[in-house]
C-alpha cells in the first residue's frame, strides 16, 4: 500500500525547512520500507504549524506539525503515515482545525490541499468553470457580475472592481489595444495573500485575469511580480506555460474565440512601484515616477492605452464570482465591504498566518481569537493595519470591525489586510521615524513635501528623541504630516504622515519619554 | 545554499541577450534583469549596448539602473546576504538582527566583506512576515533568524556546502 504523504512548499514552509523535510521523509521511509509518496502542496497558511505535513486518510487529511528534521524518525516509530496516530505532533484531521475551520475561504479554497501546478488539481477543485461560464456571457454581462458581487479593490484603495473595468470596457483604444495588468507588487510589510495565490494557486490568477481580459476586450495581460518574490514568478511561468499548453491562454481559448496572452514581468526592488501609475512606468521600461490623474489607467493607462490594474486578491476573487455567482459573494460582508478579505496576521503573533474572513468581525478577534496574541507572550501594545502607510492602533480602537469605512472612521486603513503586532516593548517615536526613514528610501521624487518632507521628518522625530525643543517640535511635525499630506500626488508621501500621526497621538508618551530621559541624561 | 554564478563580463553574451530581448514592448527591464543575472552586476560597459540597442541616451539607462534598488552597478560578494528591514520583522526583533550582522561581518549595509564573499544589503519585505525576522541568500529565505541561526549561515557561507540529503 502506498501512503500518500504531503509537504508544503512555499516561500515560508521553505524558509523553515520543508525541502529538507520531504526529501528526509523520503529517505526514511527507504530505510523503514514503507511506501510512500510525498507530494508537494502549497501551505495552509497556518504558519506556526510549519512545516505541517499531511497525510490522506479515507477520513481526510491528519497533520503534523510543526515538524522539524529531529522529529522524523519519532514519527516513522510512530507510523504516523496510517494518519490517526499518537504522536506530540498530532494536530488532528486538518481540516477540523478550528484556526482554518473558522475561516470562510473563498478566494484560497484550494490552497494547501492542491499541488500548485497541478491542472488537474486545480480542474478538480472548480477551477476554470468560473472562465468557461464567462466564455458563454457577453463582455457587459461579465462587468455586470464583478459590479454585483460589490468587489473592491483589494489593493488597498477599494476602488469597485466592476466599475472600473466598465470604464475600460466602453472607451476607445486609439491602438485596438487594451491591456490587463495584475499588480503584484506586494510590498506591504505584514503582507503576503499575493504571494500565496502565485507560489500555491496560480492557475486562479491566471483565470481571473483571462476573465477580465473577456469582459474588457483586452488581448494582452502582464503580471508585474517584484523580485523579492522569485518562487511566485517561477511558478508562475510554469502554470502559465501549462496554460498554454492546455489552450488556456493564447488564440482561440477553448474555441471561443477568444484570445488573451500573458506575460510576467519582474520588478526591482522599488516599494514605490505598488502605486499603479508607477507600476506602469516600470512596465513601459522607465523610472518608476508616479503620474498625475487624471487621466486615469483606465483611459490613459500601459503605452497610453485603456489598461485595467488590479491588485492579485481582486483578479484572484473574480474565479469564485462567475462560478459560484456574483450573490454568493456579495451575500457575505458588512455594509459596503462585501465579501472577503484574506487577512494576513502577522509580527508579533502566536499563531500567524492567513485568515480570509467575510468583512465585520473585530479587529480583536482576529488578533486574539485567532492570533492568540503575542509570540513573545507580552502585552499587545500598539497593531499597524495596511501596510507602512497605515496608522498605529491602540487598545481603544481594536473593537473597530474589519470593515472600509469602519477604519477609515478611525483614521486608518484596512489597506490590503495585513495585521502587524507589536508588544509592549516596541517605541513608537522610534516606529515614527522609521516610517520617515522609509519613505525617503522608497520616495520616487516627483513631489517635494514627499521626497524633502521625509528626510526634515526623520530629523524633526531625531531631535525630539534627543529632548530638544520637545514642543516646538512636536508641532513642527504635526504642520510637516499636513504638508506631506496635502501636497502629494499619490499614497507614498500622502499616506505617510498615517502611521506617524496615529503614534504621535496614541502613544504620546513615547515622544515625551525620550524627551523627559534626554533632559534628565544633560542635566545629570 | 544558492551560490551567484558570476560569470565574467563578455561583451558578446551581453549583445546576444540584448538582442533577444530588445524588441519585447518595455524591453528595458527586462533586459537589465537579464544582464545582471548572467554577470551579477550591471557593467557600465553593458549601459553602452543596451542604450544603442533600445535607441535611448546612455543617461537614461543609467537613470533606471539608479531608481531601483536591485540593480547594482559593481560586483558585490560571492553571496548577497539581504535583511529584512521592515515593520513585521521589527516586531520581532530584526533591529538586533541587523545590528548583530553588521557587527558580526565588519561592514554596513551596500558593502562587501574584505575577503569578498558577503555583500549586506537591507531589503523592505520578504513576504515572510509570521516567522520573522527573515533574511535572503540568493534565492533563499530564512524563517526565524535570531544571532545565532545568523552566525550559523554566515559560517556556512564560508565554505562551499556539500550537499548531504
Amino acid at each position: 500500500m502506498t501512503f500518500r504523504i504531503h509537504v508544503p512548499s512555499d516561500t515560508t514552509a521553505k524558509a523553515r525547512g520543508a525541502d529538507r523535510i520531504a526529501r528526509l521523509i523520503e529517505i526514511v521511509a527507504e530505510e523503514h520500507k514503507v511506501d510512500v509518496e510525498v507530494r508537494r502542496n502549497g501551505t495552509r497558511g497556518l504558519y506556526w504549524l510549519e512545516t505541517l505535513v499531511e497525510v490522506d486518510t479515507d477520513a481526510g487529511r491528519y497533520g503534523f506539525g510543526p515538524v522539524k528534521e529531529g522529529d522524523i524518525e519519532s514519527l516513522f516509530a510512530a507510523e504516523f503515515y496510517k494518519g490517526n496516530v499518537d504522536h506530540p505532533l498530532a494536530v488532528g484531521l486538518v481540516e477540523e482545525i478550528p484556526y482554518l475551520k473558522r475561516q470562510e475561504r473563498f478566494t484560497f479554497s484550494r490552497i494547501g490541499i492542491n499541488d500548485p501546478l497541478s491542472l488537474e488539481d486545480y480542474k478538480a477543485k472548480d477551477g476554470f468553470k468560473g472562465l468557461a461560464n464567462a466564455i458563454q456571457l457577453s463582455s457587459q454581462e461579465i462587468v455586470d457580475a464583478v459590479k454585483e458581487s460589490g468587489l473592491r479593490g483589494r489593493g488597498g484603495a477599494a476602488f469597485p472592481t466592476g466599475i472600473k473595468w466598465q470604464t475600460v470596457l466602453d472607451v476607445p483604444s486609439p491602438k485596438n489595444q487594451k491591456y490587463i495588468v495584475c499588480n503584484a507588487d506586494e510590498g506591504d510589510s505584514g503582507t503576503f495573500a499575493d504571494r500565496l495565490v502565485m507560489e500555491c494557486d496560480p492557475f486562479m490568477l491566471i483565470e481571473g485575469m483571462t476573465i477580465a481580459g473577456l469582459a474588457v476586450g483586452a488581448t494582452q495581460g502582464y503580471i508585474y511580480c517584484r523580485s523579492e518574490y522569485p518562487l511566485s514568478i517561477e511558478n508562475l511561468n510554469s502554470a502559465i506555460q501549462t496554460a498554454y499548453d492546455n489552450n488556456l491562454l493564447g488564440a482561440d481559448i477553448q474555441g471561443s474565440g477568444k484570445h488573451f496572452d500573458l506575460e510576467v514581468r519582474m520588478g526591482a526592488g522599488a516599494y514605490i512601484c505598488g502605486e499603479e501609475t508607477s507600476l506602469l512606468e516600470s512596465l513601459e521600461g522607465k523610472r518608476g515616477l508616479v503620474r498625475a490623474k487624471p487621466p486615469l489607467p483606465a483611459i490613459v493607462g500601459l503605452f497610453g492605452q485603456p489598461t485595467v490594474v488590479n491588485n492579485v486578491l481582486s483578479l484572484a476573487a473574480v474565479p469564485f464570482i462567475l462560478d459560484k455567482g456574483a450573490k454568493a459573494y456579495a451575500d457575505v460582508g458588512v455594509g459596503r465591504s462585501r465579501g472577503t478579505l484574506p487577512f494576513q496576521v502577522a509580527g508579533n503573533v502566536k499563531f500567524g498566518g492567513l485568515v480570509e474572513l467575510a468583512f465585520g468581525p473585530t479587529l480583536k478577534e482576529l488578533m486574539f481569537e485567532f492570533g492568540g496574541g503575542t509570540r513573545s507572550g507580552r502585552p499587545l501594545r500598539a497593531v499597524q493595519v495596511g501596510g507602512p502607510l497605515g496608522a498605529y492602533l491602540p487598545e481603544s480602537q481594536w473593537d473597530t470591525p474589519l470593515g472600509y469605512e469602519e477604519f477609515s472612521q478611525k483614521e486608518a486603513v484596512l489597506g490590503h489586510g495585513g495585521v502587524v503586532m507589536f508588544d509592549d516593548t516596541v517605541d513608537m517615536s522610534e516606529q515614527a521615524r522609521f516610517s520617515m526613514e522609509f519613505c525617503v528610501a522608497e520616495s520616487c521624487g516627483k513631489c517635494t513635501p514627499c521626497r524633502i518632507g521625509s528626510t526634515r521628518g526623520v530629523e524633526v522625530i531625531d531631535r525630539i528623541r534627543a529632548g530638544q525643543n520637545v514642543d516646538a517640535n512636536m508641532e513642527l511635525l504635526s504642520d510637516l504630516c499636513e504638508t506631506m499630506l496635502d501636497g502629494s500626488l499619490c499614497a507614498m508621501g500622502g499616506m505617510t504622515p498615517f502611521p506617524v500621526q496615529s503614534a504621535m497621538k496614541h502613544f504620546t508618551e513615547d515622544f515625551v519619554k525620550n524627551a523627559a530621559s534626554a533632559t534628565q541624561a544633560k542635566e545629570v | 545554499m544558492t551560490t551567484l554564478k558570476a560569470v565574467a563580463w563578455e561583451p558578446v553574451t551581453a549583445q546576444a541577450i540584448i538582442d533577444e530581448l530588445k524588441s519585447k514592448p518595455g524591453a528595458l527591464l527586462p533586459i537589465l534583469h537579464a544582464i545582471q543575472d548572467r554577470f551579477s552586476y550591471i557593467p557600465d560597459e553593458a549601459v553602452s549596448l543596451i542604450a544603442q540597442a533600445l535607441k535611448l541616451t546612455r543617461a537614461e539607462v543609467h537613470g533606471v539602473i539608479s531608481f531601483y534598488h536591485h540593480f547594482r552597478t559593481h560586483q558585490p560578494g560571492r553571496h548577497v546576504v539581504e535583511i529584512c528591514r521592515a515593520e513585521a520583522c521589527q516586531s520581532q526583533g530584526a533591529r538586533a538582527l541587523e545590528a548583530h550582522a553588521k557587527a558580526a561581518l565588519g561592514v554596513d549595509y551596500h558593502q562587501t566583506t574584505p575577503d569578498r564573499n558577503i555583500t549586506l544589503e537591507p531589503v523592505y519585505c520578504l513576504g515572510n512576515c509570521s516567522c520573522g525576522p527573515s533574511i535572503r541568500v540568493g534565492n533563499d529565505i530564512h524563517a526565524d533568524v535570531d544571532a545565532a541561526r545568523f552566525d550559523e549561515l554566515v559560517e556556512s557561507l564560508k565554505t562551499d556546502r556539500v550537499e548531504i540529503l
